[in-house]
């Protein structure tokens, strides 16, 4: 089964929620909305699942449309960020609430709560009520039941935001086995670039009711189409700067000049703003990086690693450097940029170059 | 301004508690210095809300004392402790403006109204709300609004302390960096004492000079970032801190050589266990780990590897035991099967679940 | 695009269609039908146009003389009942405990008097406040006050005005209990740390966060006010004099004392519409009041 929106657009009075929207997804694969409070993701949810309906377009399910189709007619289940159960039914009941509605055989509904429940490591609880576990297991609860449902499309709507942040990384890392075991299409949104990243799958970031980009999660975080897209998915967020090449050299804002190397080569002369992620700004040198001067605004140190706030001629970058670095508010800071892993966007914001990069198994 | 001082405190929500599972709380001794930012990490039920609310005077602990600056101000209600409070969720003066939202705390002690304008203008400049001092408070985002809070804890000049709940919860990820920074800045520039509540360790971690680290109502470490993060006290703090946390491998350790399974690691200094310790492993950082950096290595079974898109977590196994390790974002692994090593410096051991000192 | 159609669902409104048609649309159109003619009886109709509203429009003449009076009366009750039910019902809310044993015996007591039929209200207080056998009465009069509502014009005022604050401040005192109630507990625990004295928390939390269930509130009590008829008709009957006697009573005096079926026709048409558009009023401000909420939301 595939889910399709064939240009689906919501306008409410006037204003645009969602602006027109192709987009397919497939069966048996996870699929992240990605974007931040209130870009649009619930309510391509609430289209995808019917519970509004789009003011243009189409919604087709298999190739049959289903646009019209109240959501009690299609066969979708929803989990959503408050934990949701039957508060006076057993966990078991309620995994096996949206079977007893379809009327399934006793013995069935046995085993299917069974596997569920072993999925999603629920057994020790089954006997107990909601209010007995953990936010965590109660999560777990809901997600069972719209498993077991065996809804062609299953919506989460950041159903780990209100989870304790090692529960969540805990479920964020079973989550993926849990879908590709089920084989419906589902759709994940979330807030944070990390977790669409571990969900892997693909990826479609939205910014104020747009889906700026749609495709497998690694190359919309590697090649993001445009400048908002690549915002979008990074965190700690991109930093950005805006440069003059002139053919052999790039000029910053703050007067300092750059070779026009690494993704910048063989550019054509005029303005372009150049993206790059804190963890490719490093306060130490190492060869095939460029020194550029500022002055720290924040250390922010982690144990691990240190987040230093930097202010280079008027654009706040943050470099992300591996070890501890307490610097006070103000000092002077060299920091060394790595011209190969520069995302460069043209004047409307288009992606011009992108770093290259391999890894992985 | 204020040093707080917890003595001996401990507190059950039961009326007679008779065993250490009855407290929420289990008795403790702390001291948070004048000026200080303190975080108290832990995972929900540790503890944590409940040691907050205590100093915030909302509840009455059942035994113990609290001192602020040396007095005893375990029996005074909210009101008469000079504390301000920023919570999970925005709360803020609907009806009011920004401007009068901050002037709020003052206009309530009848301070001057010209020392309030003073005053409530150097605040606003510190969390840069200037421009916003005429708007509705009402119509503002979530994070204007959790500045406004502080604003009105920071604009007392009385005040001792200021105690966060978890105050980024509603906020998105790009605007955590931004507020995390000022927040920072502002304790710079403020010198106020901060006790900041999380489960998040990113939060604590940066925010805080130090970070206590509790677990099931007991403090297991106090200390620096770097100290939790390079020395775990317990395992459960390996665990906790960091992302993925420290493996924990069961192992056997004579003198200066753990041996698990069939494997053998050589220490980087003896190690006496604790007599009758049940239980020895090995705790080592997934940071500290490399894959087939010496051809000397331990063969592990590699599972899967993650991308995070900063770095790559691979899961692998050994001798049946799953281990994260951390590699580089370009890094490359062909094959199943791969050779580990391990930064002995980072390797330790633990008996029953605590350090073992070397 | 293609949504099922079938014209036979049709059908299915029919029951409600019928329902509303016989016990709405025709009784109205006979009012309007009425106030459009004038009859001596005998079941004999001549034609009057819009006479009969200008008579009651134009304060000068008897009828509309007499609409004004009953009218004013009218503003004045539900004036007064707001006046002291809304601030009253809140007070008694704030004062309702929050959690213990107490919550349910209050919300019970609380209850009780909207449980009441109007009838048995209006039954209770008139004899409750009769000098003579009334507890309340009784009292009153030999605490040495002139106390009768059968002839003092302000004694029938007291205890019509006072009837309705025992029968309905419960219900703003419920409503404003359940908004309340839903306020957080960090709201009360920021205003202890701001210093704010018990007024201000009231002023800046407690009030704001009302504003849409007191609207409501108002918006029932004063519908509900306006067309009262039958405790004042069981208490007082209009009397003494004229000076209770609001429009619901007046109207019933015309129309079924008198039988002056027409002008009683165009009263009640009169009265209708003033009511519909007080409604209209206040959902146009109770929207706003939300599209207000809105946009807040949309913002944050």
């Amino acid at each position: 089964m595939a889910v399709e929106l064939e240009n689906v657009g919501l306008t409410v009075r006037g204003a645009v929620h969602i602006h027109p929207t192709s987009l397919r997804l497939e069966r048996g694969t996870i699929n992240v909305l990605l974007g931040a409070t209130l870009s649009g993701k619930t309510t391509l949810m609430r289209l995808l699942a019917g519970l509004d309906q789009p003011s243009s377009g189409r919604v087709t399910y298999d190739g049959r449309d289903m646009t019209r189709v109240p959501v009690r007619k299609r066969n979708v289940a929803m989990v959503y960020q408050q934990f949701i159960n039957y508060p006076a039914l057993s966990v078991y009941e309620n995994i096996a609430s949206p079977l007893r509605v379809q009327g399934v055989a006793k013995a069935e509904i046995e085993t299917k709560v069974a596997r569920a429940a072993s999925l999603l490591r629920l057994e020790p609880y089954l006997q107990r009520t909601p209010l007995e576990l953990s936010g965590g297991q109660q999560q777990r609860t809901a997600i069972a039941r719209a498993l077991v449902k065996g809804a062609d499309l299953v919506l989460l709507d950041e159903p780990l935001a209100n989870l304790d942040y090692k529960l969540r990384e805990e479920l964020r890392a079973e989550l993926p086995r849990i879908f590709g075991e089920s084989g419906a299409v589902f759709v994940y949104a979330t807030t944070e670039p990390s977790e669409a990243l571990l969900l892997g799958g693909n990826t479609a970031t939205l910014h104020e009711g747009r889906v700026t980009q749609y495709g497998r999660t690694v190359d919309v975080y590697r090649h993001p189409h445009d400048r908002i897209t690549a915002e979008v998915f990074s965190d700690p967020p991109m930093n950005f700067v805006d440069l003059n090449l002139d053919g052999s050299h790039a000029h910053l804002p703050n007067g300092q000049n750059i070779p026009q190397i690494g993704t910048l080569q063989g550019l054509a002369s005029g303005s372009y703003v150049v993206g790059f992620r804190p963890n490719h700004v490093a306060v130490t040198n190492r060869p095939g990086l460029v020194p550029i001067a500022g002055k720290t605004a924040v250390s922010e140190i982690t144990g691990s690693e240190s987040f230093i706030h930097v202010d280079v001629g008027g654009f706040r970058w943050i470099a992300l450097e591996a070890g501890v670095y307490e610097l006070n508010p103000g000092t002077d800071l060299t920091i060394y940029l790595d011209p190969a892993r520069f995302f460069v966007f043209d004047g409307n914001g288009r992606l011009v170059r992108a770093p290259q990069s391999e890894g992985g198994r | 301004m204020a040093k707080i001082e917890l003595k001996n405190l401990a507190h059950s929500y039961k009326p007679n508690p008779s065993q250490p599972s009855d407290y929420a709380l289990k008795p403790m001794n702390m001291t948070w210095e004048q000026g200080g930012a303190y975080a108290l990490l832990g995972p929900s039920g540790c503890g944590k809300t409940t040691l907050l609310n205590i100093v915030s005077g909302l509840v009455k602990p059942s035994q113990g004392q609290i001192f602020f600056d040396g007095q005893d101000v375990t029996a005074l209600p909210t009101e008469k402790l000079n504390i301000a409070q920023v919570f999970q969720f925005p709360v803020i003066y609907d009806t009011m403006t920004v401007y009068q939202n901050l002037a709020f705390p003052l206009k309530n002690r009848h301070v001057p109204a010209s020392a309030i304008d003073a005053r409530v203008k150097e605040v606003a400049k510190m969390l840069d709300l200037e421009r916003d001092l005429g708007r509705k408070a009402r119509g503002l985002t979530a994070d204007m609004k959790q500045k406004i809070s502080l604003g009105r804890g920071l604009v007392r000049a009385d005040v001792g302390a200021i105690l966060f709940d978890e105050p980024l919860t509603v906020i998105d990820p790009h605007m955590k960096w931004q507020l995390r920074a000022q927040l920072k800045r502002v304790h710079e520039q403020s010198n106020v004492t901060m006790v900041y509540v999380t489960h998040d360790q990113t939060e604590a971690l940066t925010i805080a000079d130090k970070v206590i680290v509790m677990y099931d109502g007991e403090v297991v470490q106090i200390g620096t970032p770097q100290e939790l993060f390079e020395r775990p006290a317990h395992t459960f703090v390996g665990y906790f801190i960091g992302s993925p946390g420290m493996n924990v491998i069961a192992a056997e350790v004579a003198g200066d050589v753990a041996r698990i399974g069939q494997h053998q690691i050589t220490l980087n200094r003896a190690v006496t266990a604790p007599a009758g310790a049940k239980k020895i492993e090995l705790g080592i950082r997934p940071e500290f780990i490399t894959l087939n950096g010496a051809a000397d290595g331990i063969p592990v079974k590699v599972k899967r590897v993650e991308d995070t898109g900063r770095f790559q977590i691979a899961r692998v196994e050994l001798e049946g035991m799953p281990l994260a390790v951390i590699m580089p974002e370009d890094a490359r692994i062909d094959g199943d099967v791969a050779r580990l090593s391990v930064d002995k410096k980072h390797l330790h051991v633990y008996a029953d679940g605590h350090l073992v000192e070397g | 695009m293609d949504k099922p159609i079938d014209n036979r669902a049709w059908f299915l409104a029919l029951p409600v269609v019928l329902i509303v048609a016989f016990n709405a649309i025709v009784p109205l159109m006979t009012v309007v039908n009425y106030s459009v003619q004038d009859t001596f009886g005998n079941n004999e109709f001549f034609w009057n146009g819009i006479g009969w509203f200008q008579e009651l429009l134009d304060p000068t003449t008897d009828l509309g003389g007499r609409f004004f009076d009953s009218l004013g009366r009218n503003a004045l009750f539900s004036a007064i009942i707001l006046a002291i039910e809304v601030p009253l019902g809140v007070l008694v809310g704030l004062c309702m405990p929050k959690k213990g044993p107490g919550v349910a015996f209050t919300l019970v007591v609380m209850a009780l008097p909207l449980l009441v039929p109007w009838n048995v209200v209006g039954t209770i207080w008139q004899i409750f406040a009769r000098e003579d056998i009334g507890l309340l009465g009784w009292i009153v009069n030999h605490l040495g006050i002139d106390y009768n509502y059968t002839l003092g014009p302000l004694s029938a005022w007291i205890t019509i005005v006072t009837m309705d604050v025992w029968h309905w401040t419960s219900l703003i005192a419920l409503l404003s209990y359940a908004g309340l109630r839903s306020i957080p507990d960090a709201y009360y625990q920021a205003a202890k740390i701001d210093g704010a004295s018990r007024f201000a928390v009231f002023m800046t939390i407690e009030l704001p966060k009302l504003r849409r269930v007191l609207l409501i509130g108002v918006l029932l009590r004063f519908m509900d006010s306006f067309m009262i008829y039958t405790e004042p008709f069981v208490v007082t009957g209009g009397g003494p004099g004229n000076s209770t006697t609001i429009l619901s009573i007046d109207l019933v005096k015309l129309a079924l004392g008198q039988f002056d079926l027409g002008s009683a026709a165009a009263m009640s048409i009169v009265y209708n519409l003033i009511i519909l558009a007080a409604c209209w009023l206040f959902y146009t401000v109770m929207t706003n009041v939300d599209a207000d909420r809105d946009a807040t939301r949309v913002e944050a």
